[in-house]
């Protein structure tokens, strides 16, 4: 049976406004009565918290981290999208759309795309009213540029610390509402089960990573807004604690997974240097603005860059891509540079890194200027490299960054389990099969601030309130199953750490399942992500107990998350046989290199169903393209 | 990303407490091949490592993005929080900064309003305290203005930037001999009361935070200006100047109480 995104009727401009009038409305004295579980507090988590509470909601919020301020939402850098248009240059939110459309190559939902462009404009003013310290011009009002491949200007930014300061606002207005009394905060807790009674997500069983002890909140309404699932990859830009076993738990519990393959590479990170490696850092992707992407003409050249002359310089992106140039989309730039650094012209010690040069640019605009727009990413990259980059190119290479799959959500952002809400990097609905630049920001805050809260009440308003309380037999036993899976990891006592199976498997998904797939390696990476796992039940070992802190069980329960999440993700894109954004399958391509999307086959979301020990069964949710014609990316 | 690796041979003493009850005390660790591209962080993983397959409980540190913004990590290395780097959090430090031979001692934040975990893991849940205390501006979702319709003058809206920067890492109440938060709450208390946005509650805000930072068991500013020298967002103690006047505007010229 197909799925039904439940996307309202009427023309496009008129959904989100007709189903706000339509969704049913709680009486404002009854909303005290219905209590709210949000698990997260990135952009997504915190903005949706502090909302729900100003409503009148009784609000439980969690998150893993010692304070809701640190979410990796924080690490982002470049900027958030509205379509203001206050530049000028013909911007709109049908260009926003449109372009988020495109971007994502056509396997988004064009109905969730279109509000998400509708209200990045609010999302902008409510920012500016928390004190969020935008970039503005002389004459005091905002700034904007242009970024990751947008040929107008609509990304807002403060400084490359946009993420921070956007988080740090919506942090701002959950304090407010945990000083009020609205919102009962409760950091340093993990989820480790959801509790689903009669097909409703009635609470939630967390662990309390001080003192080990499992705790168990009954609410009416359960919202993850748990990120994405990088770290599969193990090296990634993502943070260390960023983890899928909260959606994972959600999945197992009967919630779909949509479009697990779907995950994007950055183009421009520092590359990996030695084994030892904790993770990869992003330079913002604004760096290409001004920077220009080139290897030697020669493979193999062993030059340092300052000596290779001109014309023994290899442009790639501008030589292939004549109209975009350095500014081409993530995923195009990501294989760009890896097609080059397979073919041998890579640089660098290892040979898979390209230069990102600022010469003419400096040489054009002064070194003032480039260190005014990107003083703290070239400090970073001197302080993490030890070398300048104001004399000598930077080296760049792709890496793991964000994840457009996710739990699958319908129009109102709830999953197929009712009362089970998902929303930010945690649900597949907004990108396709590829992010824009600037979009997650957005993403996160319009799902927090101004989806969710009319949505979830549209839920509550027609539900009645759970009668479920913590002593129900469906909490005890997730409690009980949480306690034997803790024991039993810490009982395999073998001789090989946590983050060694992490590594490994990082590996086999970033070879088989990363920027380049095909059928052979797919099904290869199934298998070798099965013996891993085998092997990780035999041979782990996790020191110290249960009853306080303890960072190796904490890794040990997600690595085992993502042991079976990387089988869900290899089977996924081994059943799209197509390529599309970031998903490039070898055996889909055209002449020239790039994706060959099949519009025939698989114009659809793909949403896994789990089964237990039989093999998880693929659904679809058939994508219509009304407003936006599908037609072949060019960038050319 | 020099061709060559180099590699060094230092000793650790680092702080090892099982609980805030327990009694804790240095343990000294022998780290034999640091690799001088590595990350301070990412010396301590390798330590862990080890010690986990020695069969020892490895040494509990709190981390999280390891870029330096999220203000997750952070330790006194060598008596100074973060590390003898200028405007560095602990996760941006590099191995290259120590010598072969080097003797490291490491300990957590230590304060009195920042109580023992375990190890080198601090509760600094009375940052967040502070922030509830009117470290926002109270604006519900939905109510906002158009952006543009408050211009905000382009120096002031660098400096409100410059103070926003703190990412509550904590470092400036270990760095301090009476354990302040003055440069923490003075950064909140700048940012908002520079821009427009944060006028109307400035009295509310600066009146409350000054009472929650007592209240918490923070101690107070004796122009010391340890804080600014450790802090990884080189945040200036203009802004505790700027909290001091916000204060005192507050308490005598505001209906504020």
């Amino acid at each position: 049976m197909a799925l039904d995104g439940r996307v309202p009727e009427g023309p496009i401009q008129e959904k989100w406004d007709r189903h706000r009038f339509e969704l049913k409305l709680v009486n404002p004295a009854n909303k005290r009565k219905y209590r709210i579980i949000v698990v997260g507090t990135g952009l997504a988590g915190g903005s949706a918290s502090a909302s729900l509470a100003e409503l009148g909601y009784e609000v439980k919020t969690f998150c893993i981290q010692d304070t809701p301020r640190r979410a990796h939402s924080i690490a982002a850098q470049g900027g958030i999208n509205a379509a203001k248009n206050y530049p000028n240059d013909g911007d709109s939110i049908w260009r926003l759309f449109y372009d988020t459309v495109k971007g994502g190559d056509y396997r988004s939902r064009e109905a969730n795309v279109y509000r998400l462009a509708q209200i990045s404009n609010q999302i902008i003013d409510q920012c500016v009213a928390q004190g969020v310290p935008f970039a503005r011009e002389y004459g005091g009002l905002l700034a904007n540029r242009s970024f990751g491949g947008a040929q107008v200007s609509r990304t807002f930014y403060a400084r490359g610390q946009t993420g921070q300061q956007l988080l740090l606002g919506a942090y701002s207005a959950l304090c407010r509402q945990i000083a009020a009394g609205k919102v009962e905060m409760l950091p340093r807790r993990e989820m480790m089960e959801l509790v689903v009674e009669g097909d409703r997500a009635v609470g939630i069983v967390v662990r309390n990573l001080l003192t080990g002890g499992l705790e168990r909140h009954a609410a009416d309404a359960v919202v993850l807004a748990t990120g994405g699932y990088g770290n599969v990859f193990f090296l990634s830009t993502n943070a260390m604690s960023s983890n899928v076993s909260a959606a994972f738990q959600a999945y197992r519990k009967g919630a779909l997974f949509a479009n697990p393959c779907f995950s994007q590479i950055h183009p421009t990170c520092i590359p990996r240097h030695g084994d030892y490696q904790s993770k990869l850092t992003l330079m913002s992707e604004s760096l290409r603005n001004d920077g220009r992407v080139w290897v030697p003409a020669t493979p193999g050249d062993k030059r340092p860059p300052n000596e290779i002359p001109e014309e023994e310089r290899d442009y790639y992106l501008e030589r292939r891509y004549p109209s975009f140039g350095n500014l081409v989309p993530r995923d195009v730039a990501s294989r760009a540079a890896k097609a080059i650094c397979d073919a041998g012209f890579g640089v660098g010690p290892t040979g898979y890194a390209v230069y990102l040069d600022f010469a003419d640019a400096i040489r054009r605009d002064g070194r003032d200027t480039i260190r005014k727009k990107y003083g703290n990413l070239f400090d970073m990259y001197r302080n993490i490299v030890d070398e300048d980059p104001y004399e000598t190119p930077m080296m760049i290479y792709p890496a793991t960054h964000y994840t457009m799959g996710g739990l699958w959500v319908d129009y109102n952002l709830m999953s197929n389990i009712p009362g089970l809400f998902v929303i930010g990097e945690a649900n597949f609905s907004d990108h396709g099969a590829n992010r824009l630049g600037a979009s997650a920001l957005m993403q996160g805050l319009a799902d927090g601030y101004f989806v969710l809260p009319y949505t979830i009440g549209g839920f509550l308003a027609e539900a009645a309130p759970s009668t479920v309380q913590t002593d129900h037999a469906a909490f005890d036993a997730a409690a009980r199953g949480v306690e034997d899976r803790v024991r039993s990891l810490l009982a395999i006592g073998g001789n090989r750490t946590v983050d060694s199976f992490h590594r490994k498997l990082g590996e086999i998904m970033w070879e088989h399942c990363g920027m380049a797939r095909n059928e052979a390696g797919l099904q290869e990476a199934v298998g070798l992500v099965a013996e891993l796992r085998e092997a990780f039940f035999k041979e782990l070992r996790v020191p110290g107990g249960a009853g306080d802190v303890n960072q190796s069980l904490q890794k040990a329960y997600r690595v085992q998350d993502f042991l079976d999440f990387a089988e869900l993700m290899a089977r996924d894109a081994l059943e799209r046989r197509e390529s599309c954004g970031g998903h490039f399958r070898e055996e889909y391509q055209t002449e020239d290199g790039e994706a060959r999307r099949d519009d025939e086959g698989f114009c659809h979301v793909a949403a896994w169903e789990y089964r237990g020990d039989e093999p998880p069964r693929r659904r679809e949710e058939p994508l219509r393209f009304e407003n936006v014609a599908l037609s072949q990316r060019s960038y050319k | 990303m020099t061709e060559e690796t180099t590699t060094i041979h230092i000793q650790l003493k680092v702080w090892r407490q099982k609980a805030p009850q327990e009694k804790g005390r240095f343990e000294t660790i022998d780290v034999p091949d640091v690799e001088t591209h590595m990350s301070f962080l990412e010396m301590l993983d390798v330590v862990n490592e080890r010690l986990t397959l020695e069969g020892r409980e490895p040494v509990e540190f709190d981390h999280d993005c390891r870029e330096g913004i999220c203000g997750m990590c952070g330790a006194v290395v060598d008596g100074i929080a973060h590390g003898p780097e200028p405007a560095t959090t602990l996760c941006q430090l590099h191995m290259r900064k120590f010598s072969d031979g080097d003797v490291i001692v490491v300990e957590p934040w230590r304060a009195r309003a920042f109580p023992m975990v375990k190890d080198l893991v601090v509760d600094r849940s009375a940052l967040d305290r502070l922030v509830e205390a009117g470290g926002y501006i109270s604006v519900n979702t939905g109510s906002a203005p158009e952006a543009n319709t408050l211009p905000v003058p382009q120096p002031r809206a660098d400096e409100a930037m410059d103070a926003a920067a703190c990412i509550g890492c904590g470092a400036c109440v270990a760095a301090c001999p009476n354990a302040s938060a003055m440069l923490f709450t003075g950064a909140k208390v700048s940012h908002l009361a520079l821009l427009p946005q944060g006028r109307p509650e400035a009295a509310r805000r600066a009146l409350g935070m000054q009472r929650a930072m007592d209240g918490l068991g923070f101690g107070n500013c004796s122009n010391e200006r340890e804080c600014e020298a450790v802090c990884p967002k080189e945040i200036k103690i203009t802004h505790i100047a700027r909290l001091n006047r916000e204060f005192i505007k507050a308490s005598l010229g505001s209906k504020e109480r």
